[in-house]
């Protein structure tokens, strides 16, 4: 048998090595969200839902039960969970695809209702199990398959910037942040701060997380990491967009 | 499921109520513990008596922001271990169909009442029964899921109840077939609680968050509908199927009237087969012998059954407010017999006792 | 009491049908026998045409609808035509008394054709708002499916919220629908 590197106890060990491509950004962010649940010590009742696109590829990931949903139905299949038993702490995790495109409604309404429920949403610019077409987060002048002369935001429309807006429709007592794989202490606290929140049936949670995908990016290491830490985080701030308790300044009063 | 007292939930009594207000007390003399859904006509007033009675008896509700999400989270809130169920009609029926699908490869028992309206497209708000063939057959695979069509309140009564116990005993997705007029229309029916009646309810249990530390205590549960290469997928539907097809024998129902020795054969189900025994009855006093064979359970469907009075018929004829669709379910039920068809559809129509008489008598 | 009924009503959206269409068929539930009343129902919330479809009989009944009505109702000139098709020789029809200028949309072939004047009436003598229960009362005195005071039973339980407020009503409800019948009765 392999060797396997050091990995997070909640990580189920017989389906590792994991079967995503080298340099994608999924198993970094399922690592800061592993040892954020470790640390809260809330194995015992967490049920993780994945999506439908690369994110699907987590269903036996963890040692967690794991529920594998239709493409942008998580969030309501995790809702479902959570209103039947609030006792246990439901997560819902996708790609932009599956929830600013054909999941939108599903996170828009979610947050509105302020759903006891964190969902965690992969950023990578594309659709990446379908083979690289344009996503909702693909950036302007950004090429994919389905934007062979890149992303013309005149035809197309601008990237969905889902954190901002989930922040705008939530109720103050949400959390709502942007993380990114480049800085997985970070990630790991966002994630945190998200499960406490509903640890303590205090409602919604939404953390996008900036995630490479080097396969239909078509990038080397390098590339891909420039990418990353360069190109999206000027179109896509990373940070915290609604903390509850935060006091808000209002400059124009 | 612990009840607070030994009271019975539902006392035993007549009632002069909507099928809609019969559905919604049905749920509770079942034990269902949370109903998502979504406003459509002729569905809404399952909720609105639904939202007045859960409170009271300790049960919840959520409206969600379309079926997609009503139909996914009735899936949720079964895999959480939830007696959990559904309403929609005609376009809420296509959207739900996604979650129904994802029910069947996995054998959730949802259960979802279908309160059929007219279509194609949003149509009317009246009443059909043109959502059979989606209802038997919506989702991108081989109908793997039991149809009970109704005819009358007590049967909505009945068979909300026991499609939650059908559900969860063989874990197939279970569909109570209605329609617009069984949903407004007003007559009399006894409710009861099934308890009260010896009728065991078949327990719910979680597919998810079954207790313990997985990994430490227990193996984690790990659920898909996602198959990597087309062998696995067909080892995984043949077992479906497979499974489905050894306990179909134990779900069919039907009901035969005067078949014995009809030569004329008239075949409908839900409420229009009221209005075919209704034909037989008055046939029969004008001495023509005409008998009537009624699928309870459109999946599955008692083939056999059909087939044994078909042969002994002269003449079928199949009639339905849908141009075809219980036909398609008939002439698959009896291939092979000659026994020739003839067909009254009225589609997004209703078809009234002295319209089948005609029909009959016109053949 | 006869053997049964199909009855069919249709009047414009505010006149009562419905209301007066869920009394019968609860009188009838409350005698122990097979009733079943259907609305129609469309998109529309408010407004239009208001039918209602009412089968009243000793044994199961079959299709919620029906052809061959043998009492048709209609309130307004407008709804003469929704409920002519359930007309066949056998109908009696009734038409509300200020409806004019209709008798080309009357139906072709029915055993009866009744003018009721119960909008007159009840202005003159109770209040317009009656005059559906007058049109209750016309129905039972010619059908005689339900019972007076079956129907009064049900008109004091479902109006109770009303009753309460001013007792006046009951009364004015009930002769009402006496004043139906016996117009029936006499006709």
């Amino acid at each position: 048998m392999a060797v396997l590197p050091p990995m997070p106890k909640l990580w189920y060990r017989e389906t590792k090595p994991h079967k995503f491509c080298p340099g994608c950004g999924h198993p970094l962010v399922l690592k800061a969200l592993a040892y954020a649940i470790e640390e809260l010590g809330i194995e015992d009742r967490t049920i993780f839902g994945c999506d439908i696109g690369c994110s699907l590829l987590a269903w036996d990931f963890f040692n967690l039960d794991t529920v594998q949903t239709h493409h942008g139905r998580t969030t309501p299949v995790m809702v479902g969970i959570k209103r039947a038993r609030p006792e246990l702490i439901c997560i819902a995790y996708m790609g932009d695809g599956g929830g600013y495109a054909i999941g939108s409604q599903h996170l828009v309404n979610a947050a509105v209702r302020n759903e006891n429920i964190m969902v965690v949403l992969a950023n990578n610019t594309v659709y990446a199990m379908t083979g690289g077409q344009m996503a909702p987060t693909t950036l302007p002048n950004q090429k994919t398959e389905t934007t062979p002369y890149g992303r013309d935001p005149e035809k197309t429309g601008n990237p969905t910037l889902g954190p901002e807006m989930v922040a705008a429709i939530t109720p103050d007592t949400a959390y709502v942040a942007r993380g990114t794989v480049a800085k997985l202490g970070q990630l790991k606290s966002f994630f945190k701060k998200g499960l406490q929140r509903q640890i303590e049936g205090k409602g919604f949670s939404f953390i996008e997380v900036l995630s490479g995908c080097p396969t239909n990016w078509r990038t080397n290491a390098e590339e891909t990491w420039n990418f990353l830490e360069n190109e999206m985080t000027r179109y896509f701030k990373v940070g915290e967009f609604k903390v509850p308790g935060q006091v808000k300044e209002d400059k124009n009063e | 499921m612990a009840e607070k007292n030994l009271e019975p939930i539902i006392k035993e009594r007549r009632v002069f109520i909507t099928g809609n207000e019969a559905v919604a007390w049905a749920g509770v003399a079942a034990r269902a513990d949370i109903m998502y859904g979504y406003p459509i006509t002729p569905q809404n007033e399952i909720m609105h008596y639904w939202t007045r009675l859960a409170p009271k008896y300790g049960k919840g509700f959520l409206q969600t922001e379309d079926e997609i999400s009503a139909g996914f989270a009735t899936v949720g809130g079964v895999l959480a271990g939830k007696r959990a169920f559904t309403a929609t009609s005609g376009p809420g029926n296509i959207l739900m169909q996604d979650s129904m699908s994802m029910a069947e490869m996995m054998r959730i028992p949802t259960v979802m009442i279908i309160t059929q309206r007219g279509g194609p497209s949003t149509a009317t708000v009246i009443y059909s029964q043109q959502e059979t063939t989606l209802t038997c057959f919506g989702g991108n695979g081989e109908g793997i899921r039991i149809v009970y069509s109704t005819a009358s309140h007590q049967e909505l009564f009945d068979y909300t109840i026991k499609a939650f116990n059908t559900a969860w005993k063989y874990r197939f997705p279970t569909f109570v077939l209605g329609d617009g007029y069984q949903s407004k229309m007003r007559e009399s029916l006894t409710i009861y609680d099934p308890v009260e009646r010896g009728i065991e309810l078949v327990p719910a249990e979680p597919f998810l968050g079954k207790g313990g530390v997985a990994g430490l205590d227990r193996p984690p549960v790990h659920l898909r509908n996602t198959y990597n290469m087309e062998d696995e997928l067909y080892e995984v539907v043949r077992e479906l199927v497979d499974a489905y097809n050894a306990v179909a024998h134990e779900i069919v129902e039907y009901r035969e009237m005067e078949t014995e020795d009809a030569e004329i054969l008239i075949v409908a189900h839900g409420i229009v087969s009221r209005a075919a025994e209704g034909a037989v009855a008055r046939l029969r006093k004008d001495g023509y012998k005409v008998g009537s064979f009624r699928p309870i359970t459109l999946r599955p469907f008692p083939a056999e059954q059909l087939r044994k009075c078909a042969d002994r018929a002269e003449k079928m004829l199949v009639v339905e407010s849908a141009e075809g669709q219980l036909k398609k379910l008939v002439t698959d039920a009896i291939y092979g017999s000659t026994t020739p068809i003839e067909t009254l559809f009225r589609p997004g129509e209703s078809i009234t006792v002295e319209e089948i008489i005609s029909a009959v008598k016109g053949l | 009491m006869s053997k049964g009924a199909k009855i069919v009503i249709a009047g414009e959206g505010g006149q009562g049908v419905q209301t007066i269409a869920n009394m019968l068929s609860e009188a009838a539930y409350e005698e122990g026998r097979e009733a079943l009343y259907i609305p129609n129902f469309g998109v529309e919330q408010r407004g239009g045409v208001s039918v209602a479809y009412i089968q009243i009989s000793d044994e199961p009944i079959g299709s919620p609808k029906f052809k061959d009505a043998d009492v048709a109702v209609a309130l307004s000139k407008r709804s003469i035509r929704r409920i002519a098709k359930y007309c066949d020789k056998e109908t009696i029809f009734l038409y509300e008394g200020e409806i004019t200028d209709a008798e080309g949309e009357f139906p072709e072939e029915c055993r009866e054709i009744i003018k009721v004047p119960a909008i007159k009436i009840a202005k003159e003598l109770f209040h317009p708002k009656v005059f559906n229960v007058i049109i209750m009362g016309f129905i039972i005195g010619l059908t005689n499916v339900v019972s007076v005071d079956t129907v009064k039973k049900i008109i004091n339980s479902q109006l109770e919220y009303k009753f309460e407020k001013n007792p006046e009503l009951r009364e004015m409800n009930h002769k009402a629908l006496e004043k139906g019948v016996e117009l029936a009765l006499n006709r």
